[in-house]
């Protein structure tokens, strides 16, 4: 068969549909929300049409200041430790037999997909008084009696990393296993011992998709909103905790389309971020 | 008349011309090879014969039908694909009876006709097996098989045999040419393996560049073959430089001269029609540089001049040569083949 | 130190981190009484029969496997044909709408959100839960538009063109070659969106949060009441579940490939 452009009307038939669906279901949406964070919030209604700043203005307030650059610097934490955690790993996962592999991807895809009211559940129980890690330390007598380890920041941090984690090996999956494993062995061959040909030939290697994972897992780490709740004081709130909370709570929803719109453009620099980096990684191949 | 014509068939991808002007008359029952080195078009020519790609310019006509607008899936011609293309979800009765089944043939006169061709190409009762599980020669088997399904005008195939280990692409290539006979199927083979065509071929047809440089039998495309390209392709041989003047490698030929016009060109001789002889009694002499006795055959390589002549004798001819020493080489003159250009 | 020996203790790092807070959260969830006490005080699985029998638990249940259920249909219905089209046709335009079906999933989840939020506010539909449907029909299609679009650029041309030979015409082909070969690419990009849209829970809080509760909705409103160990069971149930289906497709499937590894080996 071969491929060729569509000619007659039947062709064009099939994408008919899809392109219906996304177009009046995510590009009209992604459209209003960017109208709404011009609108003029109603008390009474949702919102009342206007023309306005106002919105963009109120977020350059010191406090949405405090929470953006608190937002940005958590998500850059998580991503550094994710990539940190995940690079090793799933570098040894590769080497590993292909039904290690295949258990392991289950396992993570597991967690990966767990909501993220489940993963906040179990930190909290498992950071709790009660029934936390503190009574494992009390029953090997190394504490004297149980405490909570939240709300804290650390709590957040660990939530957030157990969230990404998943996200971030299966993001560093198909570029490692793809890796030419002679590489390793030329550098064994060379006198070289495993962690150091780890450190001088793998890691080198891997250097543009290392910063693509890490932007990546940064977007990702962005878009946590239940942890920093559930884990945290109000001090660690996000941005995505504040949008939900605007647009649910406050009833403000030009105020949150306003931050959303924001969120996206920071989001697709980063993207954009990527995608650049993968192209001059394209071009040194 | 019957059979199938090509006339002044083109295929052009943006400037290159893969296939040009083609012309070529297949009588009806004929085993033709396309021969040539890759990229030469003639796996375009087969395409387009298909139906798979459309020509540029030019028309396919079988028994008197123009067929060159008519989409591949109502061509009805049977065709091997060089990857063999066997439906990985189907077994081997299956696949063989995938055209009957989207036809609608009726299951019992399928499962006889399955049995049939899977008798024809000795693979009886393999019906329900897995194509995973058969050996290379079974897949291609069952590929032929498949596409004989329909009782095809045409049969094509795309270097069938390409993915078969040397010995049995030698049986295969046998298998192949005695069933096409008692078919008596008109036959269109693609491959770059020169052996495989005289072996097969009642017309093999030499491709190069896009442009078919000669079309004839085996023997006639080996004897005589119609120009340089084309001897060095077919088979070893020395292609001698030949002036206008008659000059062979110092040697003044008047009548090889005139032969070969006054631009000049090249004498082609096969190494198995060269005989080696003493110094004083060759056409040439020259000094021997290496010999490659291969048991059945020996392999005597002379530089005459700066120009490397090879010669292929049986032991039984002769004891072999040592490097170093002084031969004369005979060129019969019924052998040699004068190319200009 | 032995690489084999350095794979061990990171192996048994990472799996420690991951299962840690799994394995309290199934501790907690057989304690006999409503507590919240690990290692657990007695053993019963009650509270996992209080998913099936109480009312509300099972609400949320059948709400979710039902959102779960018409989104993924819904994805995979609008991610076959256009990957359909996308490999059969030379159309550079249509890629937009793979960026288009790529782009919610990759951005902060909170902002698809709000956009479905304040569109369907805007026509009146606020609330309704086929609203959650197509929501995350939209929000998912990725998954089932990158596995076809695996399957279909898998798919062997030559095996097309083998069928065209033999006289089937681009129905035929596509109903008795195409649809075959990439049935588990199909299946698969079902799964994954099912998975994953039983465990959401921004969007379907911002669609339909006040009108219909899915089971994350229904866990994180009664985490603040307070706690009761039927969220531990549901967790560990909705765990098992995911961790059923993906190794159904590991078995039927090739996960290495799907998640982006080459052409699985015999490694």
């Amino acid at each position: 068969m071969r491929r060729e452009p569509p000619r007659s009307l039947a062709d064009y038939a099939p994408i008919a549909f899809p392109a219906i669906m996304l177009l009046v279901f995510f590009v009209i949406p992604f459209s209003t929300m960017i109208a709404v964070s011009f609108f003029r919030r109603d008390p009474a209604g949702f919102y009342s049409r206007d023309f306005i700043f106002d919105n963009y203005e109120r977020f350059l307030s010191a406090f949405f200041g405090g929470v953006l650059s608190f937002s940005i610097m958590l998500a850059i934490v998580v991503a550094i430790i994710c990539v940190i955690l995940a690079f090793p790993f799933t570098w040894l996962l590769s080497q590993a037999s292909r039904r290690v592999q295949i258990v392991w991807l289950v396992a993570i895809l597991s967690v990966l997909s767990l909501s993220e009211v489940i993963i906040g559940f179990a930190w909290t129980t498992l950071f709790s008084r009660t029934a936390g890690l503190t009574n494992i330390l009390v029953w090997l007598g190394l504490m004297s009696e149980p405490h909570a380890l939240m709300p804290n920041f650390g709590a957040v941090l660990t939530g957030m990393v157990y969230q990404a984690l998943p996200y971030t090996i299966l993001v560093l999956y198909p570029a490692i296993v793809r890796l030419d494993p002679t590489l390793m062995e030329a550098a064994r061959t060379l006198g070289s011992s495993p962690l150091r040909s780890f450190f001088n030939v793998i890691v080198p290697a891997m250097r543009s998709t290392i910063t693509a994972t890490l932007i990546m897992v940064f977007v990702f780490a962005l878009g946590s909103y239940l942890l920093p709740q559930m884990l945290g004081r109000p001090q660690h709130w996000t941005l995505s905790v504040l949008i939900t909370d605007q647009a649910i709570y406050q009833s403000n929803m030009p105020f949150a389309a306003a931050m959303a719109v924001f969120l996206v453009l920071m989001s697709l620099a980063f993207v954009g971020l990527t995608l650049l980096v993968g192209a001059r990684k394209g071009a040194e191949a | 008349m019957s059979g199938l014509q090509l006339q002044d068939l083109t295929k052009r991808f943006g400037s290159v011309n893969a296939v040009a002007s083609v012309n070529l008359s297949v009588p009806q029952g004929t085993f033709v090879c396309l021969l040539g080195p890759s990229g030469c078009g003639k796996t375009t020519l087969l395409r387009m014969i298909a139906g798979l790609e459309e020509p540029t310019e030019g028309a396919i006509v079988l028994d008197n039908k123009d067929m060159t607008g008519v989409p591949t899936h109502q061509r009805d011609f049977g065709m091997v694909f060089q990857s063999l293309a066997l439906f990985p979800h189907l077994n081997v009765g299956e696949n063989i009876a995938y055209p009957l089944r989207i036809r609608g043939v009726d299951k019992a006169e399928q499962k006889r006709r399955v049995e049939e061709l899977l008798e024809l190409v000795r693979l009886p009762g393999l019906a329900d097996r897995p194509v995973a599980k058969l050996s290379g020669g079974q897949r291609q088997r069952v590929a032929i098989a498949r596409a004989l399904a329909l009782r095809p005008k045409l049969f094509l195939l795309d270097e069938p045999l390409s993915a078969l280990d040397a010995k049995l692409r030698e049986a295969m290539q046998v298998e192949l040419r005695q069933l096409q006979q008692s078919l008596g199927i008109t036959t269109i083979v693609v491959t770059h393996d020169q052996r495989e065509a005289m072996t097969m071929a009642d017309l093999v047809v030499v491709m190069g560049e896009g442009r078919i440089r000669q079309a004839a039998s085996p023997i006639q495309v080996y004897r005589k073959p119609s120009d340089a390209f084309v001897a060095d392709f077919i088979g070893m041989t020395n292609l001698l430089p030949l002036k206008g003047n008659g000059d062979l490698l110092g040697r003044s030929f008047p009548s090889l001269g005139m032969a070969v016009g006054p631009r000049g060109g090249h004498l082609s001789v096969r190494p198995e029609d060269i005989r080696l002889v003493s110094p004083d009694q060759g056409t040439l002499t020259g000094t021997v540089t290496f010999v490659r006795d291969l048991g059945g055959t020996i392999e005597t390589f002379v530089d005459v001049e700066g120009t490397s002549i090879v010669a292929v004798t049986t032991p039984r001819e002769r004891t072999p040569y040592v490097a170093g020493d002084n031969v004369g080489i005979h060129l019969p003159v019924e052998s040699c083949v004068v190319l200009k250009g | 130190m032995s690489a084999t020996a350095l794979r061990r203790i990171i192996f048994t790092f990472v799996g420690i981190f991951l299962a840690a807070p799994l394995v309290v959260v199934a501790g907690v969830s057989v304690n006999e009484k409503q507590a919240l006490t690990f290692p657990p005080q007695g053993f019963s699985f009650n509270w996992y029969q209080q998913i099936f029998t109480d009312d509300s638990w099972r609400a949320a249940l059948i709400n979710s496997v039902t959102l779960a259920a018409a989104s993924a249909a819904l994805a995979v219905l609008m991610a076959l044909p256009l990957s359909w089209f996308l490999w059969r046709r030379i159309a550079p335009w249509a890629n937009v709408f793979r960026l288009l079906g790529v782009a919610p999933f990759i951005l902060p989840p909170v902002i698809t959100a709000l956009g479905f939020l304040t569109f369907w506010a805007t026509i009146g539909a606020y609330g309704q839960p086929w609203t959650a449907a197509i929501s995350h029909a939209i929000f998912f299609i990725t998954l089932p538009l990158v596995t076809l679009s695996l399957g279909f650029a898998s798919i062997d041309r030559s095996l097309v063109e083998a069928a065209a030979t033999m006289g089937a015409n681009d129905r035929t082909i596509l109903r008795t070659v195409v649809l075959p070969l990439i049935l588990p690419y199909l299946i698969s990009g079902f799964a994954f969106a099912f998975v994953l849209s039983l465990n959401e829970y921004i969007i379907a809080y911002m669609t339909v949060g006040f009108t219909m509760e899915t089971l994350p909705i229904k866990i994180f409103n009664a985490l603040r009441y307070g706690y009761t160990p039927t969220m531990a069971s549901v967790s560990i149930f909705f765990v098992v579940l995911a961790a059923i289906i993906f190794s159904l497709i590991a078995r039927f499937g090739d996960l290495p490939k799907l998640l982006g590894a080459l052409s699985g080996g015999d490694k």
